[in-house]
């Protein structure tokens, strides 16, 4: 029996599988990176082993490492998670190998569902419909657009869809680049694209004695780039089409995974048009990131299950079947306005409100939080921007996406832009809420439109910003206590606080009246109170109490009743002198040139010497203040330079690739 | 503690009235401030903006702390001359890096920021207020010069404002420059005699002769910037300490000046935390009656502006036209001495030398509250020794080395505005509010007296007396003696530092005190030969 877990992942799939192993008593054992070592994951394991550096391919990648780590820590079980090593045959048999248990699939039918092509091949002889490969070279104009896929992998890495005959080689070749890099396999193939698909999977679950439970349905069709971002249980389509549907695509799963000889936790995803008629796209052998929504609807501890199969335990009694409604959003640290650009930095704060699970099912009316961060966490850029996952469950489903969407809104996510605003957009959009919608949901609904449509009102925040650094900048003043703020015997003009949201600046205008802080130009806008972190404004009547959180000097939250507005104050004064200073570099007195390091177009760290001054029969070494490429080099050896002459400049560089 | 009862009734008549007459003088004055404010008017200042630069009033607001006060000092200064109100200079005691310095810019839009008489007038004034209080003192220089058309007024006793800037170095007060344009001739003295000088990249010009007259004088060729140009003044010259390359750079920099000078408050508030008035210091606004004869209890304006309204009064039953006791304003201790009744007999008289002989002994600063139409006169009084009380009054109140501080609310009549600290008795600080009078003598007193004056020397010479004549003449001189003794007119002297709104009285005293304190208060036994 299993006594001891390492799970060779990181991030809220890490600290899930510890929550089941913590509440079964068993030990854990975590792995990371170096960029991970203050992770809450890390901190929550019994022990942890560090696996030095940071890219994937040195770390989580690293089978043998994570084998060693195992040993080293006493693990007797690998966990895989999801990503990273989880879909890894090879691993697996490693796991095996080195006497640990491997809580997963067996590496064979890893192997026949890593393989598209191969796994389509078998499913089509076991009666499951499959949509037909089509040859690269045989594609016609007729048949446009075709989805190029990896055969290896998934998560919309070495996909492309393309609707041009004439590109698609490039494109072909740039998917087999890009799931090379990913996956350690090119092997890319070609089928219908189905553009009003809709994302239907069905969760499966097999023990060591030949029992294969199909756990209900999912449906993930709300994507950006062929990401989930929306997953929900049950699916809208097959609630609407009627249960036959349901029973087909369970019994298709229940073939699928019986076929292969499956054991443990998996997923057999279709694609479904509109009146119901679906076909196989492939089976993911693993835990998947959704699956917080069938164990909200079904009640059951799938990772607990996982450990079960893989002490040899039988599923036992009735298939359970679904109850209420479960949907899920992922929250991204990514800025859906900036071509879904992912964010790193401080994540400064993170607070979801009414939470009522972590890790583990709620089947009652509530929100549960699986989240890999928590407040002061840095976010990098080495892994998959995924914050957290909130999860609503609630009889129906409207109610879970009001509930959703209410917690969405209320929550404080402070630090780093995210796709919380689009979230709530998504959740209160007509389409969404009647269940009309596909994986090309984001190309009818534009997320500028949702985001904003769920952000808070920068306007107004920057009013309530103003207003608490006032008061907050008053109340530090070292002056006998009582004398009023901003107090002038002869009235002048009204003091001025400028702030940027986004790329818009926003002018707050203010003077300290006879009773407190009058806002100028704003009508309809009364201060009613004011401290330094609490502000309530009244706006055409009607009373908003914004919170005001400071992070340094260059960022202020302000959490409004429609959700945090980020801005950045516009300090007072500029030091003209460090703007020059940075990337032209300028002799600091009368010299001559005696020697140049660098050429034009090199590229430089912060600090790296570039060319050395001779003067006063001392050498000065110039050095580059920011990495960059050296753009220009003015001055030749022997030169004679004044003071303020510029010697060299080192930009950011062109990109080359735009060029 | 003791606190003061109050007797006031927002809702009475006498209040109300009292209000809608102090609401119409604020508002007069409120207009002028404004002119003030506008400097040479909006089309001036439209001007000055398109060439980049900043007003005198957005300097000063961006060189202060956010959110910090600004007494704004002498805005009045010229008002009823030619010249434009405020002496083409704006000043004030602000905060600066934790700093209260003392703050005068060249109003620019004003004729290029030139020196009138008035100008003088009111940094005379400034400069010794910086002097008196230790405040280090920044001046925003953007000013043609002396404005030369009243040159003869200025010229000779300018001078006093170089000979001061060197003076108050001496003093250990650091002065600092911040030069945002123009300061030539004479002017250039200022930045020469600063202890800090700030220079601004192709904007300031600093030379005792411009390129024309370099010409004349000696035939050279030559330009501003040579001449007199920042980055001359930075390199080669060595006037400018700093060279700044904009305004805002400039007033960046002479704020971490002013950090570094390590400057510190020669005392602190007695409490820390003092609590505010018990009563509505906006109740201030109906305490004075529109027409002065009518008396007021003074112990009404101070149970509004003294901490928790509370006040220990000294000698209460002897005198009792002069209340004095002790409070705490904004946490600082003071004696404050008002006049009840208006007038000063010889009790009030001998109260308020022992009152402030004991403000001495304990360092505490004093608070003359005016209301008085002066001595009393009479035989029953001459022959009492009224000239004899009156004199140890004023021997005590002009050898007191303790803060004074000077308010004057009412009347300020005759020999009562020496005794109370008038303003040839150098308070530290004196402002009006818009219900102050001063003059030798009540207007109607006055004319009664010319009148009475001519009927009687007319009579002597046998001579006929115009009855209708005399009448004429008196109401006529009545209303000239009233006319000058508005406080508009005395602010316009620069015989007070300002007229404030009753209702800031308690900020305005605070910040007072406060900037008072920068220096040491220290009280002294030394004082006249007291005839008793």
């Amino acid at each position: 029996m299993i006594s001891s877990v390492l799970v060779a992942n990181r991030g809220e799939i890490a600290r899930r599988v510890f929550a089941t192993c913590r509440a079964r008593g068993l030990a854990t054992v975590a792995v990371f990176s170096d960029a991970d070592a203050h992770s809450p994951h890390v901190a929550e394991a019994d022990r942890a082993v560090r696996l030095p550096g940071n890219a994937p391919a040195d770390t989580y990648l690293r089978g043998d490492l994570i084998v060693a780590a195992a040993k080293a820590a006493g693990a007797d079980a690998i966990h895989p998670g999801y990503g990273f090593l989880s879909e890894s045959a090879k691993f697996a048999t490693q796991v095996a190998d080195a006497g640990l248990t491997w809580i997963g699939p067996p590496p064979a039918s890893i192997e026949t569902m890593g393989s598209k092509v191969e796994s389509k091949k078998m499913m089509a002889d076991a009666g499951v419909p499959v949509l037909s490969r089509l040859d690269p070279d045989q594609i016609t104009e007729a048949e446009l657009p075709v989805l190029v896929k990896a055969s290896a992998g998934g998560g919309g890495r070495g996909m492309r869809v393309v609707r041009k005959l004439a590109d698609l080689t490039e494109e072909i070749e740039s998917a087999a680049r890009e799931a090379g890099s990913a996956f350690g396999d090119s092997t890319v193939f070609c089928e219908r694209y189905v553009e009003t698909g809709r994302h239907i999977e069905v969760q499966v679950m097999s023990d060591q004695h030949g029992t294969t439970w199909a756990l209900g349905e999912r449906e993930c069709s709300v994507q950006r780039r062929h990401q989930k971002v929306i997953e929900e249980a049950p699916s809208p389509l097959v609630e609407r089409i009627g249960q036959h549907l349901r029973d087909e695509m369970l019994t298709a799963a229940r073939s699928a995974a019986s076929t292969i000889g499956y054991v443990g936790a998996g997923t057999v995803e279709f694609l479904a048009d509109h009146d119901g008629s679906f076909f196989f796209l492939e089976m993911n052998t693993r835990l998947q990131v959704e699956h917080p929504v069938t164990e909200n609807t079904t009640g059951l501890d799938l990772v607990g299950m996982q450990l079960d199969v893989a002490n040899g335990l039988p599923l036992e009694g009735p298939e359970p079947t679904l109850h209420g409604y479960s949907i899920e959003v992922r929250l991204y640290a990514e800025d859906a306005s900036a071509d879904w650009q992912p964010q790193s930095g401080a994540l400064h704060r993170i607070e979801i409100p009414e939470v009522r699970a972590e890790f583990a099912p709620l089947t009652e009316r509530g929100i549960r939080l699986d989240s890999g961060v928590v407040s002061g966490s840095e976010v990098s850029t080495h892994y998959d921007p995924m914050l957290a996952k909130v999860i609503a469950t609630a009889p129906t489903r409207t109610e879970a996406a009001r509930i959703l969407a209410s917690a969405l809104q209320r929550a404080h996510i402070h630090g780093l832009i995210t796709n919380r605003d689009l979230l709530v957009g998504v959740l209160r959009e007509p389409d969404f809420l009647s269940g009309h919608f596909d994986t090309g949901y984001f190309g009818g609904h534009e997320p500028a439109g949702l985001a904003g449509s769920a952000a808070g009102d920068p306007g107004i925040a920057a009013l309530a910003a103003a207003v608490a650094d006032a008061v907050r900048d008053h109340s530090r003043l070292h002056l006998p206590a009582g004398i009023p703020a901003g107090f002038r015997n002869v009235p002048a003009g009204p003091a001025t606080r400028t702030y940027t949201v986004g790329e818009n600046e926003h002018v707050v205008s203010y003077r300290w009246g006879r009773h407190g802080i009058e806002l100028d130009d704003q009508p309809g806008v009364q201060v009613v109170a004011a401290e330094p972190s609490v502000v309530t404004l009244e706006v055409d009547g009607v009373e908003q109490r914004l919170t005001v959180t400071r992070y340094g000097t260059e960022l202020v939250v302000v959490d409004t009743a429609d959700g945090a507005v980020a801005l950045r104050p516009v300090p007072r004064f500029v030091d003209p002198s460090q703007a020059v200073a940075a990337g032209s570099l300028v002799a600091p007195m009368p010299g001559s040139v005696t020697r140049i390091a660098v050429e034009e177009g090199q590229q430089v760290e912060a600090g790296a010497p570039l060319l050395w001054l001779e003067a006063m029969k001392m050498e000065h070494v110039v050095r580059a203040v920011e990495a960059g490429v050296v753009e220009q080099i003015a001055v030749s050896v022997g030169q004679q330079v004044e003071p303020g002459t510029v010697l060299a400049v080192v930009g950011a560089g062109e990109q080359e690739e735009d060029a | 503690m003791t606190r003061l009862p109050t007797m006031v009734d927002s809702s009475s008549a006498e209040f109300q009235a009292a209000a809608a007459a102090m609401t119409t003088k604020l508002e007069e004055i409120a207009g002028e401030q404004a002119k003030a404010v506008t400097g040479g008017g909006p089309k001036a200042i439209d001007r000055h903006h398109s060439r980049g630069k900043q007003t005198a009033r957005e300097r000063i607001e961006l060189l202060l702390d956010r959110e910090s006060p600004f007494l704004e000092l002498c805005a009045l200064a010229g008002w009823g001359s030619d010249f434009a109100v405020g002496g083409s200079i704006v000043a004030g005691i602000g905060v600066v890096n934790d700093v209260e310095c003392l703050i005068i810019a060249n109003d620019p839009t004003v004729r290029g920021g030139a020196s009138n008489p008035w100008s003088m007038r009111k940094t005379q004034r400034l400069h010794a207020i910086v002097e008196q209080n230790r405040l280090p003192l920044i001046t925003l220089v953007e000013s043609g010069g002396a404005d030369l058309p009243t040159q003869k007024d200025v010229f000779i006793p300018g001078g006093a404002m170089f000979r001061n800037m060197t003076r108050l170095s001496r003093a250990g007060v650091p002065t600092i420059s911040i030069v945002f344009g123009n300061s030539t001739a004479g002017g250039a003295y200022l930045p020469g005699m600063s202890d800090h000088v700030v220079m601004i990249e192709e904007q300031s010009k600093v030379f005792l002769a411009g390129p024309p007259l370099v010409k004349a004088a000696t035939g050279e060729e030559s330009d501003d910037e040579s001449l007199g140009g920042a980055s001359m003044h930075a390199r080669q010259s060595g006037l400018a300490d700093y060279y700044a390359l904009d305004e805002q750079d400039a007033i960046r920099i002479g704020r971490r000046i002013v950090a570094r000078l390590g400057w510190k408050k020669q005392s602190q508030p007695d409490t820390a935390n003092p609590l505010p008035p018990r009563y509505d210091p906006e109740e201030l606004i109906g305490i004075v009656p529109e027409d002065l004869k009518s008396p007021f209890d003074p112990r009404e304006v101070i149970a509004r502006i003294v901490d928790d309204s509370d006040f220990d009064e000294f000698k209460p039953l002897y005198g009792s036209s002069l209340v004095t006791g002790w409070a705490q304003l904004h946490g600082f201790r003071i004696g404050i001495l008002a006049n009840a009744r208006g007038v000063l007999f010889s009790a009030e008289a001998q109260k308020a030398a022992q009152f402030i002989q004991l403000a001495n002994r304990s360092d505490t600063p004093l608070l003359f509250l005016h209301n008085t139409t002066g001595y009393m006169v009479g035989k029953e009084y001459e022959q009492g020794g009224i000239i004899k009380h009156g004199s140890m009054m004023i021997n005590a109140v002009s050898n007191s080395t303790v803060p004074h501080i000077s308010l004057l609310m009412g009347a300020s009549y005759g020999a009562g505005h020496y005794g109370m600290c008038g303003r040839a008795y150098d308070p530290r600080f004196l402002f009006s509010w818009p219900s102050a009078r001063s003059s030798v003598m009540g207007p109607q007193q006055l004319a009664e007296v010319v009148y009475t004056v001519s009927k009687a020397s007319a009579q002597a010479q046998n001579k006929p007396f115009d009855e209708d004549g005399a009448q004429a003449v008196r109401l006529a001189i009545e209303q000239q003696i009233e006319a000058e003794s508005m406080p508009l007119v005395l602010s316009g002297m620069v015989y007070d530092d300002g007229i404030i709104d009753p209702r800031d009285t308690r900020a305005v005293l605070g910040l007072a005190l406060s900037a008072i304190h920068t220096a040491p208060v220290e009280g002294t036994d030394a004082f006249g030969v007291f005839r008793m």
